[in-house]
């Protein structure tokens, strides 16, 4: 597996580079306790953040944001029943065996299943909020995640919609931009993050990414066995539009389906178009003015 | 258009934090630009009276625009760090420089036109304020193109355009408006011709962008877009048929156009808002993208494995009994 270099890591850090670190959230185990969340509020002095009762299923943390970096989904689906269906025998106890194995996270027999998600910044390889980032606030670690400097943002505002996801956002009553840090101090103490630590089904489980690429693809090939044949690796992979990410997960269904893009892409791949079309603009505005000025009567 | 999924109808992409300021510096940005322009222009055409309205123009509305950004961020104490670094990806980065720039080089040349101070050095700043006015009308748009935004990102190639010919028509507008009507047939010339590109600039995107344009044509990104046109129109008309002949028309005409490129402005700025707030404007496209086989998307189903080893209690390893 390829550790997904991205602009500045690990070239800048020379000798000082670290491994990169990440992410991989394995949802077909998250039984929604919310512990990461908690966990991640404690250890970083995340601020309260009341959004009230949503009816959103038990989602009452509604969305990442400034003041919550982790954030776990809950998705309630009715699925066609595996044994009244038209399926045969053979092939229905095996789901059920499946079921047994621990590898499918739904009540059987009741055409209804969870779907639970713990989302997180994915410290992407190419980083929007970084590129777009005027103050240098942003920057990449040693260990390849992305971090702000809080010192530093002046809250521009402008990683905000440049983020694909919709994970950076402003504090209204601080006025900086804050997000996941991936506890960049206590990776510094080679400690993992608080919220992979809290996590009592190791749904989140951290490390380094090129050894969780691993990982990810064996469960995968063993979800894809059992009979989970919507299982999918998000984020995996270098050629989708943000490079791959530092935090990757494993989903059961669509990404939409747990408010995530299905195909995200970090603009800058498209920054010399724009500057391009900017310039061109800017000539047509000199040779209009050139005209209006030039063509006609003083 | 079928129905796109969503997690319970929330937004993917975070709403911009920017708020009334930033559209207001659109406008006032893209008004200095063009004026400085249309200021040097006039001086080596002759016009010196068309040229000294012009210069006040555009160093009134660049004198107001670090106010509006300044007043925009969370923490304005913190406004230098703009210049910490110079970085092309960030066309917010490029810009603080442009401003800087502009500012510099507009301030000492509308001095000069008025004051006749300083005038070896004016000598270099009016040709740097004319250019620098360029970049200054366009690179706003350079700089929502390249957000995540639908409607803003994908209209990256036709954004500057219709960014840039704004620039032109409120400065014309203005500067006409200011000017008495004798001295006034470039700045008239230049409304008129700026408020026919900007129309046709505006096509072209809303025609390029396809299904991503719907924000344009609900809540305030739509009304904005008419009140742009309906005042655009009528401000053109008058400017026309009365601008060259009546001082008090000209003005009315000013106001209009003015009031038009302002709207457009506001009109853009909020579409990005409703773009953004909605799901379906997201996951929709990239979906469609996926489907039709042009984007690979960010997730895959196929495990990059060769041989798996079962694992303990998993199907592939126990024997399949079926139940009682």
């Amino acid at each position: 597996m390829t550790q997904l270099e991205t602009v500045a890591w690990p070239g800048s850090y020379g000798d000082k580079a670290k491994p990169r670190m990440g992410f991989f959230t394995d949802t077909s185990v998250c039984i929604g306790c919310k512990a990461c969340e908690v966990a991640c509020k404690e250890w970083n002095h995340v601020p309260m953040a009341i959004e009230g009762f949503t009816g959103n299923s038990y989602d009452n943390s509604v969305t990442l944001g400034a003041d919550r970096w982790r954030h776990v989904a809950f998705i309630e689906q009715k699925v066609p029943l595996d044994v009244t269906e038209d399926v045969p025998l053979v092939q229905a106890a095996e789901r059920g065996a499946a079921a047994d194995g621990g590898v499918s996270t739904y009540q059987e027999g009741d055409g209804f299943r969870w779907l639970m998600a713990s989302d997180v910044c994915k410290h992407c390889t190419h980083a929007a909020c970084l590129d777009v980032c005027p103050t240098g606030a942003l920057f990449r670690t040693e260990y390849g995640t992305v971090v702000v400097q809080e010192d530093v943002c002046n809250g521009c505002g402008y990683c905000v919609p440049a983020c694909p996801f919709g994970v950076i956002d402003q504090r209204k009553d601080d006025g900086r931009v804050w997000k996941c840090t991936l506890c960049y101090d206590r990776l510094k103490d080679d400690k993992e993050p608080a919220c992979a630590q809290a996590c009592p089904t190791n749904s989140i489980q951290f490390g380094e990414l090129a050894e969780l690429h691993g990982r990810a693809e064996h469960r995968l090939a063993h979800l894809q066995q059992a009979g989970q044949d919507k299982a999918r690796l998000y984020l995996a992979d270098g050629q989708d539009g943000i490079g791959g990410a530092g935090a990757f997960f494993l989903l059961l269904d669509e990404p939409e389906v747990y408010g995530l893009p299905p195909d995200p892409v970090d603009t800058r791949r498209d920054v010399g178009e724009i500057w391009a079309a900017a310039g061109a603009a800017a000539v047509a505005l000199g040779a209009g003015l050139v005209t209006a000025v030039f063509g006609g009567r003083r | 258009m079928s129905e796109t999924t969503s997690y319970h109808g929330q937004p993917v992409l975070k709403e911009p934090t920017w708020t009334w300021e930033i559209p207001m510096y659109f406008f006032t940005g893209g008004m200095s630009g063009a004026s400085a322009g249309l200021a040097y222009l006039s001086e080596l055409r002759g016009n010196q009276v068309l040229a000294r309205r012009a210069w006040a123009i555009s160093l009134g509305a660049i004198g107001i625009s670090p106010a509006f950004l300044i007043s925009d961020l969370g923490k304005p104490t913190r406004f230098l760090n703009m210049l910490r670094m110079f970085k092309v990806t960030s066309p917010m980065s490029v810009g603080s420089w442009i401003l800087s720039g502009s500012g510099a080089a507009t301030s000492l040349a509308a001095l000069n036109a008025w004051t006749g101070l300083f005038p070896r050095s004016a000598k270099a700043a009016r040709p740097a304020a004319a250019l620098f006015g360029l970049p200054l009308s366009t690179y706003t748009a350079a700089l929502i193109a390249n957000t995540a935004v639908p409607v803003w990102h994908e209209a990256r190639r036709t954004l500057p355009f219709v960014f840039g010919s704004g620039a032109g028509l409120s400065a014309g507008a203005v500067v006409a408006a200011v000017t008495p009507p004798a001295y006034a047939a470039p700045a008239r010339r230049l409304a008129i011709g700026a408020a026919l590109a900007e129309g046709m600039a505006n096509e072209l995107m809303h025609h390029r962008l396809g299904e991503h344009g719907e924000p344009y044509k609900k809540g305030a990104g739509s009304l904005f877009s008419h009140i742009s046109r309906a005042c655009t129109v009528a401000g053109a008309a008058v400017m026309l048929r009365r601008g060259a002949s009546s001082r008090p028309a000209a003005i009315a005409a000013g106001a209009l156009l003015g009031a038009g490129a302002l709207s457009a402005r506001w009109s853009i700025y909020k579409a990005g808002f409703q773009s953004a707030a909605d799901p379906k404007y997201v996951v929709g496209p990239q979906r469609r993208a996926i489907e039709r086989g042009e984007r690979p998307g960010a997730s895959r189903s196929s495990a990059k494995v060769g041989e798996i080893k079962p694992a303990v209690g998993s199907p592939a390893s126990a024997p399949v009994e079926l139940p009682a």
